[in-house]
């Protein structure tokens, strides 16, 4: 059993008391909702006459049914409409605070969360989206929740947990030029495999996690889930206290200096026990992008499609599907593969570094024929200061289709979607058959400045070769 | 007329039967994904199965006649896998299903419906067939299902039932209900904030 970890004392502070069928009561320091998951809870909250408990301890925001090119209300798609109508009558009725269309602070959940402050360490976080994982970079315990978990929190501010185990994974060296944080992830998914971290929390830890910024770690935690690990955190460090400092919901004057040394001390003690410890060399990874259908699906941009029958015998089923379904052959180098539509966006890589990494990429060349490319900032922030910077025109002179703020094609639950067989380079964090919102529409996924580096070529290209001009 | 939800203490069940049949019967198929965009599960009931009922034109097993109001269901192997979505559950309770009886259930299926009062019951293959061979039979007997006895009968024929203890613990106290639990102990919730330095101005 874990001990002297940040989970531990995360966990530790937020225990309420142990339930009658052997969970623990946790309460939850921050609840983010949205239009997708809440509506069923609020209506459950009635079917049972319950109220929210600490309405100032919720916070919404809408993402997911966003149309991304004309946001002018009612929208166009009916339903999308009522969700977003729903979610602005039951933060009336209840007194949350809600980011909604026209506010400056709309976006994903998981990017404006952090960009307004709201996300400290130390904090349980919670929401309805499994990529609630994402604030474990700021040494959060946080985790996606289901429906009727979304309800709980309203009611009780609090959730029925079992504790999950602890696995440390070290990652040693420094990242390569051309290698960013979604290389990593992807990297230690394949590695660890789509179910490695059920039952754990990861912790992500050693030189190469700590030279990251705020932005690469928050890729970092988001994709945790793909590894099956329903949180993964950070120790907080200066990165972390310089990017908290001066957001609305930081903690202000003498408070601020109480507020660091509290979260000093919430780090892993350096004698820490863990349940599993796990070592890599983060000077070795390169360029990775994903050829099948689960993110563990990944190979570097220089390797071919594995060959099944040579997998261990539990992968042999899922990468003979995955062969079929991306219509890719055994031994063919990924590298050269062509493409349809280049997707910059999402929770896991639709921050400002994000598109300004891409953007670099893109300076100076354009679009290859043929090809839809497209960005979708983050969050409203996130747009405004990429215009600030001048990236939009960077984007939009190349041929880019710059987009208002949402989840676009990640999911593809709005107007965003793939057609037929199309096959998309996306920076988002799933590969599923069908998740672009064509059945039978395919993913390959990698770093934004890999999707722009595709978008110029038209096919899967090594980002690197690009940086050497 | 409308069934109440689950409510309190479930000790008995009673009421008419039916079955589907077939092993690995996935969540997708109970409630299609498109249906997750829906502000309510209010709605959900009538969309159980939809894409199967389609193709039966009416002659699915929840849409014959006889088996309006009946809300026991019989199933096969490893019910409600697929994604852990509550939809299924909730589609299930909300067409009047208030029991269910199978070879196996899917892990979280199976927790979904225990937090609904909807319990997940299992049998071997043998006694589930010659159960949904009984049930089959004749659609207008009833059946009563009683906790305590783990079994089901139609007072002719009893078949044994299995429950893990904490799901058989949970029902008969009437303690699956998640949110009550919770909202069991406020000063406990009130301590907890108490000690909480980010809710406490890092006093
Ligand atoms: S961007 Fe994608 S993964 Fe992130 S919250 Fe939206 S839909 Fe979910």
């Amino acid at each position: 059993m874990s001990s002297g970890t940040l989970y531990d004392k995360v966990w530790n502070f937020h225990q309420v008391k142990e339930l009658p069928g052997g969970s623990t009561q946790l309460f939850i320091g921050l609840h983010l909702i949205h239009e997708v998951t809440s509506p069923q809870a609020f209506s459950a909250l009635n079917e049972k006459n319950l109220g929210v408990k600490f309405p100032n301890l919720t916070v919404a925001t809408v993402d997911h049914i966003v149309p991304t090119s004309n946001q002018q209300r009612p929208f166009s798609d009916p339903l999308a409409e009522e969700m977003l109508a729903t979610l602005e009558n039951n933060c009336k009725t209840h007194g949350i605070k809600f980011h909604g269309i026209g506010s400056d602070s709309q976006g994903v959940v998981h990017v404006m969360a952090p960009e307004l402050g709201l996300t400290q360490p130390g904090m349980t976080v919670a929401c309805g989206d499994s990529h609630t994982s994402t604030h474990g970079a700021f040494g959060a315990i946080a985790f996606g929740i289901g429906t009727s978990q979304v309800r709980d929190v309203l009611a009780s501010q609090s959730l029925a947990m079992n504790k999950l185990k602890v696995r440390r994974i070290w990652v040693a060296g420094e990242l390569q030029k051309g290698v960013y944080a979604k290389d990593l992830i992807l990297h230690i998914i394949r590695h660890l495999g789509v179910k490695g971290g059920v039952g754990f929390a990861y912790e992500f830890a050693g030189p190469a996690i700590e030279k990251l910024s705020m932005e690469g770690r928050m890729t970092i935690c988001n994709m945790a889930i793909e590894g099956g690990a329903r949180c993964g955190y950070i120790n907080p460090d200066e990165t972390t206290f310089r990017y908290i400092k001066g957001k609305a919901h930081a903690p202000k004057g003498p408070e601020w200096d109480k507020a660091v040394s509290w979260w000093k001390s919430l780090a892993s003690d350096s004698k820490a026990t863990f349940d599993d410890e796990i070592q890599l060399d983060g000077s070795s990874i390169e360029p990775t992008v994903t050829w099948g259908i689960t993110p563990g699906q990944g190979i570097s941009i220089k390797e071919t499609i594995p060959n099944p029958e040579l997998l261990p015998k539990n992968e042999q089923q899922i990468a003979k599907d995955a062969c079929k379904y991306m219509n890719l052959k055994p031994d063919e180098p990924i590298e050269g593969k062509s493409i349809d539509v280049c997707f910059i966006g999402s929770c896991t890589n639709g921050r400002l570094s994000d598109l300004q990494e891409a953007s670099k990429i893109v300076k100076g060349h354009s679009v290859a024929t043929g090809i839809r490319a497209f960005v979708v900032p983050g969050s409203q922030k996130v747009a405004k200061e990429a215009k600030e910077k001048g990236i939009d025109k960077i984007f939009l002179k190349a041929g880019f289709e710059w987009r208002e703020p949402g989840c676009s094609m990640c999911l593809a639950m709005n107007p965003d979607k793939l057609e037929g067989r199309q096959i998309s380079a996306s920076s988002s964090n799933r590969n599923f058959k069908g998740r672009q919102g064509s059945a039978n529409g395919r993913t390959l996924l990698m770093s934004p400045a890999m999707v722009a580096a595709a978008a110029i070529n038209g096919k899967v290209t090594d980002v690197r070769n690009f940086l050497q001009e | 007329m409308k069934q109440e939800f689950p409510k309190g203490e479930i000790k008995s069940i009673q009421g008419r039967s039916f079955t589907i049949r077939g092993d690995d019967i996935d969540t997708d198929r109970i409630i299609p994904a498109r249906f997750l965009k829906c502000v309510s599960f209010a709605a959900l009931g009538e969309q159980v199965f939809a894409d199967d009922r389609k193709e039966l034109k009416g002659n699915h097993p929840f849409d014959l006649d006889h088996n309006k109001g009946a809300n026991i269901l019989i199933v096969n192997d490893n019910f409600g896998c697929g994604s852990s979505r509550e939809h299924a559950p909730q589609a299930l309770m909300r067409w009047g299903i208030r029991l269910i009886i199978g070879e196996s259930f899917a892990e979280i299926f199976f927790g979904n419906c225990l937090a609904l009062g909807i319990p997940c019951l299992t049998a071997t293959k043998k006694e589930i067939t010659k159960l949904q061979n009984l049930v089959e039979e004749d659609h207008t007997q009833k059946w009563y299902f009683k906790l305590k006895e783990l079994s089901i009968t139609n007072q002719i024929e009893t078949v044994k039932l299995d429950l893990e203890e904490g799901a058989y613990n949970m029902l008969s106290t009437g303690k699956w209900d998640a949110t009550s639990q919770l909202l069991d102990e406020e000063e406990k919730i009130k301590y907890t904030i108490s000690k909480l330095p980010y809710l406490n101005n890092f006093r």
